[in-house]
């Protein structure tokens, strides 16, 4: 079972090197973004598979950590794409009432 | 114990091939032109970086890295790159000798130090002779925490992590007001008295009402 672990470890890592090739050649700036957002979701399950592969398995407590921070990283690049801002509330009624104030 | 040996030599070859990546995100920082693509490739490095880490067994530091690295380094270097240009310019071919010769010198200087280091898992080593064998020994009586590192950080060397603790706040501060998260520093209007009557936080020629992602509370 452990050669299964290290094995599927291992083929992360080729389809982490596939991820980079899309950040590297990527055309559009969505292209990039989502490259990085796949990028840490390899990471995650990297962190699954190898706390297994050393036979500590609460590692996976921290990939859920890494989860979490790599979903918000990609909420917070978005929204400063489009808003230019950190401090803009995602939802709908602060954004119409920002409108009205323009 | 041919099992294990054959385990380590596998667990060595991901190690090459982080070095590897990582090698290649370098280069790629060091090479592209759009700032873009460098601030997320330094996200990419970051989490490199951290998977390299867990690899290595350190997986506290990984997960410092890949907090502060992937998330909030990120974040501040796009700021800093709204607040700059998107494009960054060649340096010509000519001024490149010098930072290189810098470079090859600090590269001789430490391949020279190399035979100092201890060996890996080397029981004399100093990490592993002189103070951290007394904290091994006595973190269980005195603290009572089971995890040791908790326990040097929190308790033998409180005092030193609350002043780092101090100096990671006021360092974020003062990025915070250099940058202006909200993207419009100067902008400000406000009253004499101090109250603020106009801070634009959202472009509206962008905003659609019917698509705004979605996340509404």
């Amino acid at each position: 079972m452990a050669y299964f672990n290290l094995a599927a470890a291992f083929f992360v890592l080729v389809s982490m090197a596939l991820m980079l090739g899309r950040l590297l050649l990527g055309p559009t700036l969505y292209d990039r973004i989502l490259a990085v957002n796949s990028f840490g979701t390899k990471t995650v399950l990297f962190l699954c598979v190898f706390c297994f592969v050393i036979d500590r398995p609460d590692g996976v407590d921290i990939a859920l950590l890494y989860a979490l921070m790599n979903f918000i990283a990609t909420i917070a690049v978005l929204k400063f794409f489009r808003y230019r801002a950190l401090d803009v509330s995602l939802a709908k009624s602060h954004i119409t009432q920002s409108d009205e104030e323009r | 114990m041919i099992f294990v040996s054959s385990a380590m030599v596998s667990t060595l070859i991901l190690d090459v091939g982080f070095m590897a990546m990582l090698v290649v995100v370098a280069f790629a920082i060091v090479r592209l032109q759009s700032l873009f693509a460098i601030v997320m490739l330094q996200g990419v490095y970051s989490l490199l970086c951290a998977a390299w880490f867990v690899s290595l067994d350190a997986v506290d530091v990984a997960f410092t890295e890949a907090a502060v690295g992937a998330g909030v380094a990120t974040i501040l270097m796009l700021a800093a790159m709204l607040l700059a240009d998107r494009e960054s310019k060649p340096v010509p071919i000519n001024r490149q000798f010098g930072p290189i010769l810098v470079v090859i010198l600090a590269g001789i200087a430490l391949l020279f130090a190399l035979p100092d280091m201890p060996t890996v898992g080397d029981g004399n080593s100093p990490a592993n002779s002189y103070v951290g064998m007394d904290y091994i020994a006595r973190t269980a009586d005195e603290i009572k925490i089971p995890n040791i590192v908790t326990a040097v950080l929190a308790s033998y060397r409180g005092y030193d992590t609350f002043g780092e603790v101090v100096v990671i706040f006021s360092a974020g501060l003062g990025v915070l007001l250099l940058l202006g998260l909200d993207g419009n520093a100067g902008k400000w209007k406000a009253k004499p008295n101090g109250i603020q009557l106009y801070a634009p936080s959202a472009p509206p020629a962008r905003i659609k009402p019917d698509n705004d992602g979605g996340e509404s509370s």
